[in-house]
């Protein structure tokens, strides 16, 4: 007994294997309570979408999770080095294709200013309805999965189907359904169609209707209240702290909009409503996004009842623009799940020397384990989604 | 082939051209001078005040105002633009690589939510690293002091800095690979000499 208990004392003793094995950086070896489990949540888990969370649980609380994003990393920044100003819109967009409007606009901005290009006020019209249609759909795809991920099919049917009448009005728009691509340096692509305010205005005033019914069938729901109320709270100084954006901030009580705080193109000029609720907790921070979209539907009649009625949209442009020498600029604009900023530096060349894409979804990402520890197994996925994540882009 | 070389005349022929065709909606303003707006320039006076020339003042725009500072003074400076400046998040934490100065540029974007005067304003603090012509990241030169003990939020943005260039933030309590696989042995992918293939 006792021999056998020195041997292995002597084999897992530190010394033998614990420090002649050096770690290269970037890994760290871990030690394992017997009390804890480790769980994967994902990649392929639809749970999580395309990431992974590593969740160590005790019992059916949850102690840490650590977050692993990257499995859709795509090199958006690196391919945007070796396209020329206009050739980077169409890549550009693909991180969060259903939202493609308000993630092209910062880039396009930051464009316009280095380039030294004017946009008609047209276009700047044209853009702030796109940029309130795409918001719209954006959110209903999101309000879908966190619907069904709560375990209510029809908050997946419902907003699946209205939100078609939103695509089919951004078709009429910009010719494609999803990825549009609608968002030049210098204006919008393309004029709207004919007869587009009208079907605008219908098509806005019948969505709003409806989604004004959602309230009772989902917000007003004694489940949904039971599953999100005072899970996951995030106080108002760490929502500061963290750097969180968008929805996730708003709902803890940080009455901050760049759309009000620092209008870009024609907010200026549009009455916009900050949303802001003081729960701060997973409840809240599902009611802001349809707040918001409540919202939306006042703007795009502003900016279509205000829109001059004629004129150009797109400012032409020289065959391959450049910047005027070293430059660098950083835009921000609103987007359907917070502040997005884009770092573009130019050294006077066709390409970008550098573009940086400074996503809500990663900035939101950092307060997810703050809000796990110590939360049941059971209310992840209603946390984990009220912040309003999506994967591909933080990865980009 | 032909037709479509001679439908398109070379470059400076087509620049004049369509800048007759289509007249800018908006009417060309004449080149004003150059006017640094007051509350900017207040907000780096304060810096260069308290720091004199440990600190370069980048420019000072609309809403933006850039700070160059140096390694050895980057946590000092941070601690002043949060303590004294109010400042209260970052942003946005971008590497640039500048290999023909031998040094990576680490660029943050910090700003405010709770100071409602400084809402419109970003601060772009900027700092250089040296850098090495083949790097092994983590146990090379390329080091800068973190700024996560002062911003929490840049935990996520430095980590993503250190493995997409190399550069390692002594005193950050977690350098782990956060977008890129364990297993990436090739160079730090933003990094300049690491090209595209066929590009």
């Amino acid at each position: 007994m006792g021999g056998l208990t020195s041997t292995s004392k002597g084999l897992y003793n530190k010394g033998k294997i614990g420090m002649t094995f050096k770690l290269p950086p970037g890994l760290a070896l871990q030690k394992v309570d017997e009390r804890i489990m480790t769980l994967n949540v994902g990649p392929q888990h639809p749970g999580s979408g395309h990431m992974r969370l590593i969740v160590q649980i005790d019992g059916d609380y949850i102690v840490a999770c650590d977050p692993d994003p990257g499995y859709v990393h795509r090199g958006e920044e690196k391919m945007a080095e070796y396209r020329n100003y206009i050739l980077n819109i169409p890549h550009l967009e693909r991180p969060v294709i259903h939202d493609s409007c308000n993630v092209l606009y910062p880039y396009v901005l930051g464009s316009e200013e280095i380039l030294g290009i004017e946009v008609p006020e047209r276009a700047k019209y044209v853009r702030v309805i796109a940029s309130e249609l795409n918001r719209c759909i954006y959110i209903m795809y999101w309000l879908a999965i966190y619907g069904i991920f709560l375990g209510h099919s029809t908050m997946f049917m419902w907003p699946a189907g209205d939100r078609e009448l939103l695509i089919d009005l951004m078709e009429k728009m910009t010719g494609a359904r999803v990825t549009h691509a609608h968002f030049v340096p210098g204006g919008v692509r393309n004029d709207l169609p004919p007869n587009f305010e009208d079907v605008c205005l219908r098509q806005v005033n019948y969505f709003e209707k409806r989604i004004k019914e959602y309230a009772a069938i989902f917000y007003d729901n004694p489940i949904l209240i039971a599953r999100t109320r005072d899970t996951g709270i995030l106080s108002r100084q760490d929502a500061i702290r963290y750097g969180t954006t968008g929805s996730v901030l708003r709902a803890s009580g940080v009455d901050y909009d760049l759309r009000v705080k620092e209008p870009y193109d024609v907010y200026e000029e549009l009455d916009v409503h900050t949303n802001v609720m003081k729960e701060g907790d997973s409840y809240a921070r599902s009611k802001i996004p349809w707040l918001d979209m409540l919202e939306s539907c006042n703007i795009i009649r502003q900016a279509l009842q205000k829109m001059p009625k004629s004129g150009s949209v797109r400012t032409k442009l020289k065959p391959n623009p450049k910047g005027k020498g070293l430059d660098s600029v950083y835009k921000r604009v609103e987007s359907g799940r917070g502040s997005l900023g884009c770092y573009i530096v130019s050294d006077g060349k066709v390409e970008p020397y550098r573009v940086k894409l400074s996503v809500p979804s990663f900035r939101n990402l950092i307060a997810l384990p703050n809000l796990l520890r110590g939360e049941k197994l059971g209310n992840m996925p209603s946390v984990y989604w009220s912040l309003n994540y999506w994967p591909v882009e933080a990865d980009r | 082939m032909m037709s479509t070389e001679t439908e398109n005349p070379p470059e400076d022929s087509t620049e004049d051209s369509t800048e007759v065709e289509s007249p800018p909606p908006v009417a060309k303003k004449p080149a004003a001078p150059v006017v640094i707006p007051a509350f900017e320039k207040s907000i780096s006076d304060k810096i260069v005040e308290k720091f004199g020339d440990k600190v370069e003042v980048g420019f000072v725009k609309e809403d933006r105002v850039r700070i160059n500072v140096g390694r050895e003074n980057v946590h000092d400076v941070a601690e002043f633009i949060r303590d004294g400046l109010n400042y209260d998040h970052v942003e946005s934490v971008s590497g640039v690589d500048y290999p023909q100065d031998n040094e990576i540029e680490v660029v943050y974007h910090i700003g405010s939510y709770d100071d409602s005067s400084l809402a419109r304003q970003i601060l772009v603090l900027a700092t250089r690293a040296q850098r090495e012509t083949n790097p092994i990241p983590g146990n090379d030169a390329t080091r800068l002091p973190t700024l996560r003990d002062v911003f929490y939020s840049v935990e996520f943005h430095e980590r993503e800095v250190f493995e997409m260039f190399g550069v390692f933030f002594e005193g950050h309590p977690d350098n782990r690979r956060l977008l890129l696989p364990e297993d990436w042995a090739d160079l730090p992918p933003l990094r300049k000499d690491f090209t595209i293939k066929g590009r």
